[in-house]
């Protein structure tokens, strides 16, 4: 049997609007691709594009940010921060031949639970399409 | 008997050989302090004559360069042999350098780009029971310390002469520094900057400008200006020289010990000062960063966390 | 006391939730996992890590086994977090020395597949293991508690709060944008189920507000800027002026009767529009204050400057009228704040097939509600524009709700206020009343019993959604009639029913400045602008800001009952806050490494609390630990790695990096 790509996806969610809505889909049973495993940091503009870069060196087949939506972010701007910094990373990337699909930045509020999964389910989605980016040796789960 | 010393060089420009002639009459200093044993460019000693001493009997080694070829390689494993001391000396041994941004392709897309149509060299070729091999021309550049073990980084392109005198003599002094050292002061040039106090605490620019669009001031702070100066994430060292100069820092000390990733935090730096909230015009506003590997990396893409880029 | 001195000891302790957890991941597997991870010397899988007896399994641990170091996988760290660092700290070790590993909202309530679960599991789970060993010891800092606090709304949450604290002893500032205090309370006439007169209950709680010595009521204000953090907010109120002062008005009202508009000509607001008023007016006859206002747009003095303004000549000595005042500001310090701002009703023209503001006798609810009201335009006589009175009105329930094309929550008050105003109509007029309704909900206390009271009195009830109330009749019977056309779907056909009046049900919504209001507060709220509570069930008036409480329908919909005691817990939360006299903050705080800073300024334009000062001296930036709030934005931005931040130190995101991307 053919075995389906699993794409694994490193998401660094701010704590006060996209973690809770990850949160919120968990209270709300929205299931969704178990491929992406959060990191919580306070800000989307916690994100150093060191940890960026470093996912995706250690394998990771996408990196997604989560992030209040402009205007709303619980530290008045540090999305805006987020954004700039994204911008030009995306920029990077680019050049570094990390297709665009991979590296994500999303504002999802923390009443956003169903677009968790939305944005989470297109990810894989979009990533399987462009199947793995290194070929990581995998084992299975014993 | 004086402790011996070895220079060498790998995939560099020749600008880490002139800074150590740029010691001027210092030079005679160190060479009576020590025995230059080999140094290809200047001196006639072959390799052979390295092979033939026994492992660790140079007291240190300076390779500058970055390492793109097999016999560059070979070479580092052999002076690694033969040395107590290994210094990766200037910025391409150190992270890889200018030659490092060969890393953005590979051996095949290279030789096809500098050859052309024309003929490709090949490794090996005999005729009439001669014949000749050229080394291994590597996919990936990679920094010394990838190859062979190093002792301490002397970063800069090339090294500045204060730098290396203090590097000659902190090795001779009898307590050496911290293996895996980087001699060079460990916090951001802005430290060394003369126009320091010129940045505003309050910086945000809306455009970025290229070198070659403006002339800029000759007191007031680069970046003030809207030019891309990496001195803020850049280590400390050369004394502000490019700046001196009136050019931006473009990162050749390479990051700070806490910065795993020069570039990344690098380009963070630079995202910061963007006035905007708006995407379209934060795109507009980088539009003077046409080549963020080139501006971000220039000296450290093999180092990077990434290392080159993926080829399709 | 065992702290982190030493090598490092991990215990993992992995929580089954009953089988919230166990159901979707392996739990076994998982804690057999934890056994390989590094560092790790105590693996423990336990029903529900939470019970106190879970708590102690940790507790005892600690000190037997040598603990330095707890991962707990369990829950979210917003439950629970809280409770497994006090768990920790009882043993004696830093709280901080705690990672949680989300293992139940982002795993297995979300997936299904066991094996992936448990895979995505133990790979959050190494993350943790990962992260934990480089924690460090943290110490929480204390910020002290100002004892004031801000209501924002004065309708019946912000009052009921108000006084709840000013009785307490507290100073209330109570700020509300209307010329009253009372807001849609006031404008009832009855309350449902017990139709208690509504006025009769809220006018003593309006004046024991004016009455309070330790409430300041600021009417016709507007708070417009929110800056501090919990136990210190400053606070910028924008005071309109009403041209009349509050401090020498009496409240004699002889200035209203000395106008020359002998009329009211303008819209009265209070009256749904229902009614006119003069320039100078108060909204309704026990507004609170007792001071008139003077509308600018309508008065003959501001408008041409020639009016013979025989309303300070009523005033006469008091000199209470003005025509020069002007607005203020006002800068307050409060510790924490309780937003009651309220909502508003769905515009019925939204809903342009049930004819509101093309039939004149399609009224919403909120118009009829002045109509039944003694004190309204028509004195309590429910009458048509034309002064008929109606014989047969008919009630569309849910206008604008359960609907995707408007809004698609039930508004909780409107099955129950169209039953109110479905008594009230019949009782005035005697006329023959049917509901239309999609469901009957009746779920509180006496509610189900007064629909069966109306049902009793012979209200008509026909459960099918109104497709459309026109005038176009088909039939004599329908001339000169707004007909409702409707599917009856217990009868199971297409109805017309004609009547003389339709009430439209309208639904009730956040106010449309509610997403500004959620910004100013550093609230979050739902996508159609609901602000959101911390938690639902445990912190339900808690907001994600920090002494940010909620009252009221600005949380969401909900009956006078309902908004009092949420009120009265909001004042509770504040109490709480205010009794302590100062709160414990997260110890996530950036700081520079003073000693490698190249005083490049990176930073300084990035902290939104402007808690980076740059030492002249130094040529170093500072990090002002009370005023850091923790995003770690700076950090991000530090272009040296000079600026660290406790908990979220970049040596600890990439263990998690690389925890999650080892694979096993």
């Amino acid at each position: 049997m053919p075995e389906v790509f699993e794409p694994k996806i490193v998401a660094f969610f701010c704590n006060w609007c996209t973690y809770l809505a990850a949160d919120l889909a968990g209270t709300s049973r929205i299931k969704h691709a178990p491929n992406a495993r959060v990191i919580r940091v306070m800000c989307s503009g916690r994100v150093d594009p060191q940890f960026v870069l470093d996912a995706f060196a250690k394998g990771a087949d996408g990196v997604l940010i989560g992030g209040c939506h402009p205007g709303d972010c619980h530290y008045q701007e540090g999305n805006y921060k987020a954004l700039r910094r994204v911008a030009l990373l995306r920029r990077l990337l680019k050049q570094m031949g990390i297709e665009e699909e991979r590296f994500r930045l999303e504002w999802i509020s923390a009443a956003e639970g169903e677009r968790v999964k939305t944005v989470i389910n297109d990810m894989v989605e979009k990533l399987r399409a462009l199947g793995p980016r290194v070929q990581p040796v995998r084992k299975e789960v014993a | 008997m004086k402790p011996k010393v070895a220079f060498y060089w790998c995939a560099s420009c020749g600008g880490c050989e002139e800074a150590v002639v740029d010691l001027d009459e210092e030079l005679l200093g160190v060479a009576d302090a020590v025995d230059i044993v080999f140094w290809p460019v200047a001196l006639d000693f072959k390799e052979k004559d390295v092979a033939a001493m026994p492992d660790g009997s140079i007291l240190a080694s300076f390779i500058n360069g970055a390492i793109r070829n097999s016999h560059q390689q070979e070479m580092a494993e052999l002076l690694r042999a033969k040395s107590l001391v290994v210094v990766a000396f200037g910025i391409c041994a150190q992270l890889g350098g200018i030659p490092g941004l060969a890393n953005l392709s590979d051996a095949k897309g290279i030789l096809a780009e500098v050859y052309r149509d024309g003929v490709t060299p090949a490794r090996r070729y005999s005729e009439n029971g001669y014949s000749l091999s050229l080394p291994e021309f590597f996919d990936t550049v990679v920094a010394l310390d990838r190859v062979i073990q190093v002792d301490y980084y002397l970063p800069g392109c090339p090294p500045t002469p204060n730098l290396i005198r203090d590097a000659v003599h902190a090795l001779l002094a009898p307590e050496l520094p911290p293996k895996g050292a980087v001699l060079a002061p460990d916090h951001a040039l802005c430290e060394q900057c003369p126009r320091k106090d010129s940045r505003p605490e309050k910086l945000l620019v809306k455009e970025f400008v290229r070198p070659h669009q403006v002339v800029a001031d000759q007191q007031t702070c680069l970046l003030a200006q809207g030019l891309v100066c990496l001195g803020p994430g850049t280590r400390a060292g050369c004394n502000a020289l490019c700046i001196r100069g009136n050019m931006p820092c473009t990162g050749c000390f390479g990051p700070t010990s806490r910065v795993r990733d020069y570039g990344a935090k690098a380009l963070s730096a630079i995202a910061s000062v963007i006035e905007s909230n708006d995407e379209s015009q934060i795109e507009r506003a980088l539009e003077a960063v046409p080549d963020p590997v080139g501006t971000f990396y220039r000296y450290s893409l093999p180092s990077s966390m990434l290392g080159r880029r993926r080829m399709e | 006391m065992s702290e982190a001195g030493g090598a490092v000891r991990i215990g993992v302790y992995i929580c089954h939730c009953g089988a919230n957890i166990a159901a979707t991941v392996d739990v076994k597997s998982l804690a057999a996992s934890a056994a390989t991870m590094p560092n790790v010397v105590v693996w423990r899988e336990y029903k529900y890590l939470c019970s106190d007896s879970g708590q102690d399994l940790i507790r005892q641990d600690i000190p037997n086994q040598r603990l330095n170091r707890i991962v707990v996988a369990s829950c979210s760290p917003h439950l629970h977090e809280q409770t497994f660092r006090a768990a920790v700290a009882a043993a004696g070790l830093n709280p901080f020395y705690l990672q949680m590993v989300n293992i139940r909202e982002h795993i297995s309530w979300v997936h299904e597949n066991r094996m992936e679960a448990t895979s995505k599991a133990q790979d959050l789970l190494r993350a943790a293991v990962r992260r934990v060993a480089r924690h460090e010891a943290l110490e929480r800092s204390r910020i002290p508690i100002h004892p004031d606090v801000l209501v924002v709304g004065g309708g019946i949450a912000g009052i009921h709060a108000a006084l709840t604290l000013a009785n307490a002893g507290k100073h209330v500032y109570l700020v509300e944008r209307q010329p009253t205090i009372g807001g849609h309370m006031a404008q009832f006439d009855k309350t449902f189920p017990t139709l208690d007169c509504a006025a009769c209950i809220l006018t003593p709680k309006m004046s024991a507000v004016k009455a309070h010595q330790k409430i300041t009521l600021w009417t016709y204000s507007e708070v417009v800027q929110v800056d501090g953090y919990v136990g210190s907010y400053q606070v910028t109120v924008k005071r309109r002026t009403r041209y009349v002062r509050e401090d020498l008005c009496t409240g004699c009202l002889e200035c209203l009767e000395a106008c020359l508009y002998q009329e009211g000509r303008f819209t009265d607001e209070f009256n749904a529009g229902l009614a006119s008023r003069k320039p100078i007016y108060i909204p309704f006859p026990q507004a609170v204050p007792q001071v008139p206002v003077i509308d600018p747009e309508a008065c003959i003095q501001f408008k041409s400057g020639k009016c013979k303004k025989t309303c300070i000549d009523a005033c006469g000595d008091r000199h209470a009228i003005s025509f020069q005042l002007e607005e203020k500001t006002e800068e307050i310090q409060v510790g924490s704040i309780i937003v009651a701002t309220g909502f508003q009703v769905f515009d019925a023209r939204r809903a342009p097939y049930y004819g509101y503001g093309v039939y004149p006798d399609v009224y919403t609810a909120l118009e009829v509600e002045r109509l039944v009201n003694a004190s309204g335009p028509t004195a309590g006589e429910v009458v048509l524009r034309d002064g008929r009175i109606p014989k047969t009105v008919g009630i569309v329930h849910c206008v604008g709700s359960r609907d995707e094309n408007t809004n698609r929550w039930c508004s909780r008050v409107c099955c129950m206020y169209s039953l109110k105003l479905a008594h009230l109509i019949k009782e005035r007029t005697g006329a023959e009343v049917f509901n239309f309704y999609i469901d009957i909900r009746t779920p509180g206390k006496g509610f189900e019993e007064f629909y069966q009271k109306l049902l009793n009195e012979k209200v008509h009830f026909i459960r099918g959604r109104v497709a459309e109330v026109t005038d176009w009749a088909l039939d004599p019977t329908e001339e000169g009639k707004l007909i409702l056309r409707v599917e009856d779907t217990l009868a199971g056909l297409v109805r017309r029913i004609p009547v003389d009046m339709v009430v439209l049900s309208v639904g009730l919504e956040p106010r449309s400045d509610a997403q500004d209001v959620c910004r100013m507060f550093n609230m979050t709220c739902s996508g159609e602008g609901f602000f959101t509570e911390r938690h639902p069930k445990l912190a339900p008036v808690n907001t994600f800001a920090d002494g940010v409480f909620l009252a009221g329908c600005c949380q969401g919909p909900k009956d006078i009952p309902d908004t009092v005691a949420q009120a009265g817990a909001a004042a509770a939360e504040a109490l709480v806050l205010i009794d302590s006299g100062s709160i414990e903050t997260e110890p996530n705080t950036a700081y520079t490494d003073e000693d490698v800073c190249s005083g490049c300024k990176t930073c300084i334009p990035l902290c939104p609390y402007h808690a980076i000062t740059f030492l002249e001296q130094e040529k170093k930036a500072r990090i002002n630990q009370a005023t850091c709030k923790g995003c770690g934005t700076c950090v991000a931005a530090c272009p040296s790695g000079s600026i660290r931040q406790h908990l979220f130190e970049d040596e600890q995101i990439f263990e998690e990096i690389e925890g999650i991307l080892t694979y096993a």
